[in-house]
């Protein structure tokens, strides 16, 4: 843990794990966690919304919990293992089941708040594995879409809780979209 | 939005954060949810952060005897999830549920609510209902300050400049009683335009002991000691209760703004308390 006694207006430093990976970078005390993320550290899938902590663009996981990081000092997260969107699809491409969920539930429109989005399902599903519709509905209550197409997100939500029940293949079978063409074509 | 400027200090032990309070400039950061976007709005510019959410051993809930100790870290989160207040103080549960959205409530802490003292804060009514002390450390040691009359008006308690408030200790109500929050909210803030909470004792049919907290209604949190007193005695009825609650916003300096004027808070305040007070005598009949 990191030299976060010091009483200077100056700088701290501040390490960080963010995806597996070590991070040390100098801040402000007033730097938030959200700017650390995506100025210092260059990870800019966390995004920054409504910076009053209400749209949950910047949510992320915070050791292990969804917090939201407009409203967090990096020099909260001192010491921090975090985990931002660009931690869900493994190296080389293949998908988180909750991406793949919003993939085929058409689960994103612009995908402004689709990190934000895919990181509060992941907290909702390790809580309550088996949502309802209305527990996913209140469960997200605090992640917003401007877009407003929280049908999809819902449905691509209780999609991803299938997958990760093991109760639906991770790819649906009728859309096996990186296929050239199914088996009775030609 | 940035704060202004501003020196951080992260203290070990309760005692060396109490120490940095000699700052008359400083402030104390837990979950900083309350906080934070003052200073992001330049409304709060404290010239010293003494940040108190490394300090070891203070994100507790457990129950001691008849008595619900709540650590200084603990957040909204730990409160939900906590078999101790599910077993013995479930509408605690309940009214964190109510807090903002599940990202907040993991990083929101009780105590700092308490301390906030938001005039629309969802908590304070609570404690209120329950009853306890506040444990506060500063200069001079630790003092017990009661709950009731520990908010003394909008954003202010009887916490001194230099306190910190170590735990709160809640009074579990007594077998046999039921409690329920019942709450109106700003659907966008989802802070309470009024929040009630009830916790009823039953005896031979009628209502043997009434406690009520009352949130978003006037400056400060406040039990409205009238309405538990013409509540005692009373059927646990929609009429017999509508009446012993008429006077729950009377006297009461009623806060009014863009999203609810005064009269209609105080007509939301009188149908909340008859709901919260029937809902929690219907879980006192089990």
């Amino acid at each position: 843990m990191a030299q976060t006694q010091t009483r200077e207006s100056g700088v701290h430093t501040v390490a960080v794990t963010v995806n597996g990976k070590q991070y040390s970078r100098e801040v402000e005390p007033r730097q938030l966690l959200v700017y650390f993320i995506r100025e210092q550290l260059g990870l800019t899938g966390t995004h920054v919304g409504c910076d009053t902590s209400q749209c949950g663009a910047c949510t992320i996981l915070l050791d292990g919990t969804a917090v939201k990081a407009c409203t967090i000092l990096a020099v909260q997260a001192d010491g921090a293992d975090i985990k931002t969107i660009e931690g869900y699809a493994e190296v080389g491409g293949k998908l988180h089941p909750i991406q793949q969920a919003f993939w085929e539930e058409h689960g994103l429109q612009c995908g402004f708040c689709t990190p934000g989005m895919v990181i509060a399902i992941d907290q909702l599903l390790r809580d309550n594995p088996n949502p309802t519709e209305a527990e996913v509905r209140r469960g997200l209550d605090g992640n917003l879409c401007r877009c407003t197409g929280y049908q999809n997100i819902v449905k691509s939500a209780l999609s991803a809780g299938r997958k990760l029940r093991g109760e639906e293949p991770f790819e649906k079978p009728d859309l096996a979209l990186s296929e050239p063409a199914s088996a009775g074509a030609h | 939005m940035f704060p202004a400027k501003f020196a951080y200090a992260a203290p070990s032990t309760l005692q060396e954060a109490v120490g940095l309070l000699e700052d008359p400039d400083a402030k104390v950061l837990a979950g900083g949810h309350s906080l934070l976007p003052l200073m992001k709005l330049r409304l709060a510019q404290p010239k010293l952060l003494v940040d108190i959410g490394r300090i070891p051993g203070l994100a507790y809930v457990r129950r001691e005897d008849g008595v619900l100790a709540v650590g200084a870290l603990a957040t909204y989160r730990d409160l939900q999830q906590s078999q101790d207040v599910e077993q013995a103080v479930p509408v605690l549960a309940e009214a964190a549920h109510e807090v903002g959205d599940p990202q907040v409530r993991a990083k929101g802490t009780f105590v700092g609510s308490l301390a906030h003292a938001d005039p629309s804060g969802d908590l304070p009514a609570v404690a209120l209902a329950l009853g306890g002390v506040v444990r506060a450390l500063g200069p001079n040691g630790e003092r017990e300050i009661d709950l009731d009359g520990f908010f003394v008006d909008m954003l202010t308690t009887q916490l001194q400049e230099r306190e910190i408030i170590r735990e709160v200790r809640l009074n579990v109500p007594p077998a046999g009683a039921g409690s329920a929050y019942v709450k109106f909210d700003q659907p966008a803030s989802h802070y309470a335009l009024t929040g009630i909470c009830a916790v009823i004792s039953l005896g031979g049919g009628t209502i043997s002991s009434a406690r009520v907290g009352v949130t978003g209604v006037g400056p400060k949190a406040y039990r409205p000691t009238a309405v538990e007193q013409a509540l005692v005695g009373k059927a646990p009825e929609e009429e017999a209760v509508k009446a012993a609650v008429q006077s729950v916003a009377d006297g009461i300096d009623v806060q009014g703004d863009i999203h609810a004027g005064t009269e209609y808070r105080a007509h939301l305040a009188r149908v909340l308390t008859r709901r919260a007070v029937l809902q929690a005598a219907q879980r006192a009949r089990g």
